[in-house]
């Protein structure tokens, strides 16, 4: 049995966990105040996964960028590969918050959408 | 002249929850006035998650928080005056118990505003690098955390390719992370406590995730370089934060990122005669939030530094609720007592306390790491709350809740101390 320890990073209280894994198999997992951190001990050693957020370029903006994140997470090995492809990307304003700007990130299935809106300039 | 029932001073998540928090008690005659060209503050910039967990019970980007709240207030009718930066909060000379604000804006000129009540909301800002005597030369490529993350996040510029960040604070360790994604080189982060005073998911998703090492007990000796940063020495430092001699390492650099803490903005709230806090850098507060001078309100950041915006907005509310009673001539009643921090507590807000107030909360933060305390609440040597922790850091701010019950139990001053578990 191997035993790993991890900070359950789903919320700042960021607690503790002991994980317990056999085969690759977590068997067990202990520290976590709530559920949702089991199952992050459970993604973090089998299939670790973040939430990507950043920017995208905006054409004719009243602001040059928008924030921009992942809907949900991403495979973490695609982060770079993410940040590639977002940083070739370029929109034109006006952004909508919420808006979709891509619908696959990378063949994640996680569409790309933004955090905040960006007027388009008057002139 | 115009008389208003509330102006606030500043329109982050504090200013827009302080001013929502009035406006849901019936006061409509409010102003929010901020520097900045858009509602939101710092959470502007802060385009990670990690937002609202508490208070929306989803994971929200620092916009989209802020969005959330701009949009109530819009809704609401609240108005606002942005571009407008506010230079003097004094009390009215005519004995009405007024304040008068005094503010300059792109559109408006030089404003005086009376107002009944004022909420000040003003943020923090950043430690900048005066304040911390590093030796060496002034090159170009030194930066704030907080000045760099609006050069990536919002102008789009990123300030260097290779990157040494002083001070693990969040700002540091969320900077150590879009750095690295926008393809810069972090090459390590230098705190000089033996503690990260940052959230430690923080130091998991932003550090190590990306093999970003931690130095801890080290710090910055030299920045070398005339132009621009080539690069810093760097030391170990002994128990008193001196360095060893010796420990100096070499790091090649062009940037240097420093993260080493916030100052709450409180100029105005001084010049005005607020009496401060010396530990907090903020206004001395009741459970109201009122500070020493009647009708005058503090919360979020200008009032102690808080690391979740979720507690920000909640005291906010709270501040905006109070200043609505303030209006409605509901003064707390019953003497109020003390509250003071002992044994390993570094502050507690509120500092005062009414007697006979409603059920309140403690906020608080610890001096230093400990592991299995109890949290214990006394009056004199009675023992109000005792609560076990099995770890207290600097970096995180706890927050203990007193019911009604327990406050009526109080007749003296109030101590918040830390004691080893299992000592009576
Ligand atoms: C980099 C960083 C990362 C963070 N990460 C997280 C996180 O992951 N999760 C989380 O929950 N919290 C996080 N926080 C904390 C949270 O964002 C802050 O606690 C919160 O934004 C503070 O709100 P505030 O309204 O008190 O201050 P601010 O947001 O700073 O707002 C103050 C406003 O007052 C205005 N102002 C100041 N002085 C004047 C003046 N004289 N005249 C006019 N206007 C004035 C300013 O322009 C500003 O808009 C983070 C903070 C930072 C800095
Ligand atoms: S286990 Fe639950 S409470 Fe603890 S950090 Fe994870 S999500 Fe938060």
């Amino acid at each position: 049995m191997e035993k790993r320890n991890l900070t359950c990073i789903v919320c700042p209280m960021g607690c503790s966990l002991e994980v317990e894994l056999e085969n690759g198999m977590v068997r067990s997992v202990t520290g976590n105040s709530c559920p949702r951190g089991a199952e992050y001990a459970k993604n973090e050693c089998t299939h670790p996964t973040r939430v990507l957020t950043t920017t995208v370029k905006v054409v004719d903006g009243k602001r040059p960028l928008a924030s921009v994140k992942s809907a949900g997470a991403i495979p973490k090995e695609l982060l770079f590969e993410a940040m590639k492809t977002i940083n070739c990307l370029s929109v034109p304003a006006p952004v909508e918050l919420g808006q979709v700007l891509l619908t696959d990130l990378c063949g994640s299935g996680i569409p790309l959408v933004a955090t905040g809106s960006v007027e388009k300039t008057e002139d | 002249m115009e008389r208003l029932d509330l102006v606030v001073i500043g329109g982050g998540p504090a200013g827009m929850a302080a001013a929502l928090g009035a406006w849901h008690q019936g006061v409509r005659n409010i102003l929010i006035l901020d520097r900045e060209a858009q509602l939101g503050g710092i959470l502007e910039q802060c385009i990670h998650n990690g937002f609202g967990l508490h208070h929306f019970k989803e994971e929200l980007t620092g916009p989209e928080y802020a969005a959330r709240y701009a949009k109530e207030v819009a809704d609401c009718g609240i108005c606002c005056l942005l571009d407008t930066m506010v230079l003097d909060l004094a009390e009215a000379l005519d004995g009405s118990g007024d304040k008068v604000v005094t503010a300059v804006s792109s559109k408006e000129g030089y404003l005086r505003i009376h107002a009944k009540t004022v909420v000040l909301a003003m943020g923090c800002r950043e430690r900048p690098r005066g304040a911390l005597n590093t030796p060496g030369t002034r090159p170009a490529g030194i930066y704030t955390a907080g000045a760099a993350q609006k050069f990536v996040n919002i102008k789009g510029y990123m300030p260097g390719k290779e990157v040494v960040i002083l001070g693990s604070g969040d700002i540091g360790l969320i900077m150590a992370r879009r750095m690295t994604l926008e393809g810069a080189k972090v090459k390590a982060v230098c705190e000089l406590m033996p503690y990260s005073g940052g959230l430690t998911r923080n130091i998991v998703q932003c550090l190590e995730d990306f093999g970003i090492p931690l130095k801890l007990s080290h710090t910055v000796v030299r920045i070398h370089g005339r132009e621009r940063v080539e690069g810093v020495t760097i030391a170990a430092v002994d128990g008193s934060r001196k360095p060893i001699p010796g420990s100096e390492e070499f790091i090649p650099c062009d940037t240097l990122l420093l993260s080493v803490g916030l100052i709450p903005e409180n100029e105005l709230s001084r010049a005005a005669g607020v009496k401060m806090d010396p530990v907090t850098g903020g206004a001395v507060v009741d459970q109201n939030r009122q500070t020493s001078l009647p009708g005058v309100f503090a919360c979020g950041n200008v009032l102690h530094v808080h690391d979740l915006v979720d507690y920000v907005s909640e005291e906010a509310e709270l501040a905006g609720q109070s200043a609505a009673a303030y209006l409605r001539g509901e003064a707390p009643c019953g003497g109020t007592v003390e509250v003071k921090a002992r044994d390993g507590v570094r502050y507690v807000v509120p500092q005062r306390l009414c007697k006979d107030a409603g059920p309140v909360s403690l906020y608080f933060r610890v001096g230093d790491i400990y592991k299995d305390v109890k949290i214990v609440v006394k009056c004199g040597e009675k023992v109000l709350l005792s609560r076990p922790k099995k770890k207290v850091v600097p970096g995180e701010m706890e927050r203990l809740p007193l019911t009604a019950g327990i406050l009526s139990q109080i007749d003296g001053d109030v101590t918040v101390c830390l004691e080893q578990k299992g000592a009576e």
